[in-house]
């Protein structure tokens, strides 16, 4: 929405406005400290009880050079009174702590919205870095918003006259002054991020204090000149009773995997290497040791979904995480649990690709190496995560599928997702599933391959169980006996048992819903982090007045049962994906329906107005047909 | 453990019933007989014992063995037993492996695996050659080897086992030969008695594809002429009748003719325990393993030293952190920063 320019005034006050939704742009150069700034602006408007969701942007490179176009880094946060799904189209606020950041973030920015800039770095050499032939905050270019002027930097060092720190470690806290002026202008309070700070530099209180000492300093500047006019409020969302964090997508999935090992009873067991933007499973379950959480960090991709199968074979959980170049060298690996089907799970981080490509940039472009990327026939159950909390449940359904049915599970997220945050409401510990394992004991009658009979599992019998002794190992195995058996009969048999085990799991996943008519024109279906993108852009329309229908898949292979019927219910399909059509090319196999895809591979999430536009394109269509 | 001092396990127990599919005249019957006379006497019991393997001939020892088995994937068998030892600490894991399995696809593996100090048993079968893929030089193989695929001799040089060991900062690295029964069952047993990482090179003959490649170190005169049989504090005495000794220059080791005043107080004394990799990496350095150098082949143990293995460090964290950091599962969820939206819809900082 656009800012109001005018409000309620009381006398030698800014006018005050309530605003039911705020987008705000934090960018600077990646050392600016933007994805804190960010993230402060975010935790503390959770705790006022907003609705928030964020977009941080960063480069793959750690220090670009300065001032350049490259090195900008930038963190997008919407708060509303409201249930939002997106962070937000287009930003109202901007701040810009130098030339290249106004320059890269400025076509984003909504008309009439608010930039911020440091003048300080608005010098001839950081124009000249930024490509800027004329200093813009001279030129009329930015005639089209509202645009504060501040020194933050000069303003920073004069709060800090009196501190001992050195001039670059005071130049330092001048994301803290913006964060200050941010604060007063969205009426948010400072004690969270003053606490945040007392906690964080608890062994060097002197950075604690000058940071809280300019962040002040910003306030104050905002609440004594007349800088603005107007200070905006943004109340809290009406969200369903409950208690709330803000949790982060490889945070989420993190504690959805300790909640799973505690759940299940088995210690989990996390071979990772690093890797862009999957690393951050590794960090944080690196300090839950005291869940009895073991994490490897192994020597390459290749060794870290290799200990994670000789961790579950112990009995342990065997996790490996990583993102799309990673799970291309483990698809041998994950080819041998297939084989000895032992339960796996294995977290896709999605990036963008091919090789390298855009590590630090979101794409849903790894479904189908996830579903055919290793050799031969070779099924495992793919499901995804549709948003940062939803991470938590996709987590534990991953290691439910992984125990119950002996396979490898592989789950999706992406960049997206994994950096970007929203309020999750806390589940109850006793409300989790139930993941108790049995491993087999009984020694009369073991057969390492034999099966039950409803999920076709075979027994997990654990080294150390006496009597149990036996050998797995990646050469087909002789039906029941797990002997090595090359017989053409038992091959073809044992490559459809493989096969009819990860059918199976669509009899009791849950069948897909539509939300909206169950039946009719169009049906606008979703897998993974487009969810909030396309629910928004459902909601308008039919707001809008259009009719269309929305579905999400969570469970990728196999499909939930009911989804041929559906899609049959329906004239049109349309599939939005971040990839060129791969959840279309497996919906067009299967069901024989012509399905439409809507593709964008820019590195970014779908804004809700793409969308948006993509239904009433497709709705004009059929209002003429 | 009780069980065991009940019924004594014997090698019989140890014989799976599984048809053994190795050439008719390989090393490798021989290893694995080794090992089913070795384990019954460690008073393990048996379904303690875990074996896991790549890819190769030497790979499918642990379908012939009657324990724990996991034949996995070409290079990786050290990844999937340090998974197992990390998280099953109570097991006594092996590996068995060959030499293209271990220094070429599973390098990494095999150099990480020593540098962490797992507590693992590495034996690494080498025979210089590919087997399974029916007889391509490996990079074990001597330089101007002619196979299927270096028809015209091959023009790289080999590794040599010990010394990547070695350098991979092993703490355990010995050496013996597939027919020397004796003598492979006592470095076996030195193997299986160390605490952390002990690799295990074991000259295996494939008489297929590389037939009589330790020839000279393995016939009637080698054995004693070309084989410098390591012993912890004695000196290094070799030859027919005990006539040769090495003796170390300070830069170089060097062999003398004993006799004519010179005696075995002359030779170098050999110990293993010297922190100092350098002299076992010199002494590996000696010969490339065939007999056919002016030097002997030393076989035994050129190097065990005490160190803290990485499983015991990996699960003392974890012990220590679980009872300093107490936690529910239910704090770990809230985590730090909460607020709480009631019934009317106002809203408080913090859980309810």
């Amino acid at each position: 929405m656009t800012l109001p320019i005018a409000g309620q005034t009381d006398a030698g006050k800014a006018a005050e406005a309530t605003v039911s939704d705020v987008v705000i742009r934090f960018a600077g150069d990646s050392g600016d400290g933007m994805q804190l700034t960010g993230t402060q602006f975010t935790n503390t408007s959770a705790l006022i009880g907003n609705d928030l969701s964020t977009l941080p942007d960063f480069p793959a490179e750690i220090r670009a050079p300065a001032g350049t176009l490259p090195g900008v880094s930038a963190f997008q946060v919407r708060i509303a009174d409201h249930d939002i799904h997106t962070p937000g189209d287009a930003p109202d606020v901007l701040v810009a702590m130098n030339p290249a950041a106004l320059k890269a973030n400025l076509r984003d920015l909504r008309d009439n919205g608010v930039i911020i800039v440091n003048t300080d770095e608005f010098t001839p050499r950081n124009l000249k870095r930024a490509g800027y032939e004329s200093n813009p905050l001279e030129d009329d270019s930015l005639n089209a918003f509202r645009l504060y002027q501040v020194a933050l930097t000069t303003m920073t060092r004069r709060a800090l006259e009196e501190s001992e720190l050195d001039v670059r470690s005071k130049d330092r806290c001048k994301n803290f002054l913006a964060l200050g002026m941010i604060y007063w202008l969205f009426s948010r309070p400072l004690e969270p991020t003053i606490d945040w700070l007392r906690v964080k530099f608890r062994r060097r209180p002197e950075i604690a204090e000058a940071n809280v000492k300019v962040m002040k300093a910003g306030w104050n500047f905002c609440d004594i000149t007349d800088a603005f006019q107007v200070r905006y409020d943004v109340e809290p969302a009406r969200l369903e009773p409950g208690t709330y964090r803000s949790i982060h997508g490889n945070s989420a999935l993190a504690i959805g995997l300790v909640a799973a090992s505690r759940r299940s009873g088995l210690p989990l067991f996390l071979g990772a290497y690093p890797i862009t933007p999957a690393s951050d499973v590794l960090h944080e379950l690196a300090t839950y040791k005291h869940f009895g959480v073991t994490t490897y960090q192994a020597e390459d991709e290749i060794a870290a979904v290799c200990s994670a199968i000789g961790a579950s074979f112990g009995g342990a959980l065997g996790v490996s995480c990583s993102s799309g170049p990673g799970i291309a060298l483990k698809a041998e690996g994950i080819n041998l649990a297939v084989m000895v089907e032992l339960p796996l799970v294995i977290c896709d981080i999605q990036r963008g690709g091919p090789s390298t490509g855009l590590p630090t940039k979101t794409e849903q472009a790894d479904l189908l190496q996830v579903m055919f990327g290793r050799n031969n026939e070779s099924p495992v159950p793919v499901i995804a995560a549709s948003s940062p909390a939803d991470c938590f449940d996709t987590a534990l359904e991953a290691v439910r599928l992984a125990t119950n049915y002996m396979t490898p599970v592989v789950l999706l997220s992406d960049g997206y997702i994994a950096n970007g945050a929203e309020p999750w409401r806390i589940p109850e510990v006793e409300d989790l599933p139930d993941l108790r394992v049995d491993f087999h004991q009984e020694a009369e009658g073991f057969m390492p391959y034999m099966r039950n009979q409803e999920t076709l599992a075979r027994p997990w019998a654990i080294p150390g169980t006496p009597g149990l002794e036996h050998r797995i190992g990646g050469l087909e195995k002789e039906d029941v006996t797990g002997n090595v058996n090359y017989e053409p009969e038992n091959h073809d048999h044992m490559v459809r048992l493989r096969a009819e085990k990860v059918a199976r799991i669509a009899n009791e996943i849950p069948e897909i819903e539509v939300e909206g008519p169950q039946s009719g024109k169009l049906l606008v279906l979703g897998w993974g982090s487009t969810l909030g993108a396309i629910t928004g852009a459902v909601n308008q329309a039919r707001a809008d007045g259009l009719t269309v229908s929305r579905a999400h898949l969570k469970h990728l292979n196999p499909f939930p049962r009911n989804l041929g019927d559906v899609l049959d219910r329906f004239e049109r399909v349309l599939v939005p994906e971040m990839n060129l059509g791969q959840l279309a090319l497996l919906l067009r196999a299967r069901y024989l329906k012509d399905i439409e895809t809507y593709s964008k591979v820019e590195g970014k999430p779908f804004t809700r107005d793409e969308i948006l536009h993509r239904i009433q394109a497709i709705a004009q269509q059929m209002a003429g047909a | 453990m009780p069980a065991t001092e009940a019924t004594p396990l014997t090698r019989k127990d140890f014989q799976s019933d599984q048809e053994v599919r190795w050439c008719p005249g390989c090393g490798d019957y021989a290893i694995l007989s080794a090992v089913q006379q070795v384990f019954p006497e460690l008073g393990i019991p048996r379904e303690k014992f875990v074996i896991v393997s790549g890819i190769g001939c030497s790979s499918r020892f642990p379908y012939y063995m009657n324990t724990y088995g996991f034949h996995s994937i070409h290079g990786r068998a050290p990844a999937v037993a340090t998974g197992i030892k990390m998280t099953r600490p109570d097991l006594d894991v092996w590996v068995v492996t060959g030499d293209g399995d271990a220094l070429s696809i599973g390098g990494n593996h095999l150099i990480h695996t020593l540098r962490r100090n797992v507590n693992v048993k590495i034996l690494l079968f080498n025979n210089r050659v590919y087997g399974l893929t029916k007889g391509q030089y490996s990079p074990t193989s001597e330089l101007g080897k002619r196979t299927k695929s270096t028809p015209h001799g091959s023009v790289d040089f080999p590794f040599n086992p010990l010394n990547i060991a070695i350098g991979s900062g092993a703490t355990f690295v010995a050496r013996s030969v597939d027919i020397f029964m004796p003598h492979l069952k006592s470095v076996l047993k030195r193997a299986a008695a160390h605490k952390g990482s002990a690799f295990v090179e074991v000259m295996q003959n494939c008489n297929i594809y590389n037939d009589k490649a330790f020839a000279a170190l393995t016939d009637k005169t080698g054995r004693q002429q070309n084989g410098l049989y390591l012993e912890h504090g004695k000196p290094l005495v070799f030859g027919d009748n005990q006539d040769k000794g090495l003796r170390f220059t300070g830069t170089d080791f060097e062999v003398i003719d004993l006799g004519n005043g010179k005696t075995a107080d002359d030779c170098l004394v050999w110990d293993e325990k010297h922190a100092n990799p350098s002299l076992a990496f010199q002494m590996a350095s000696i010969s490339t393993g065939d007999g056919l150098g002016d030097f002997p082949v030393p076989l035994g143990v050129l190097r065990a030293v005490d160190a803290p293995t990485y499983d015991a460090g990996v699960i003392d964290q974890i012990d220590e952190l679980t009872t300093a950091r107490p936690q529910t599962l239910d704090q770990l969820i809230h985590g730090t920063d909460t607020w709480t939206v009631d019934a009317g819809g106002s809203v408080h900082r913090g859980a309810n």
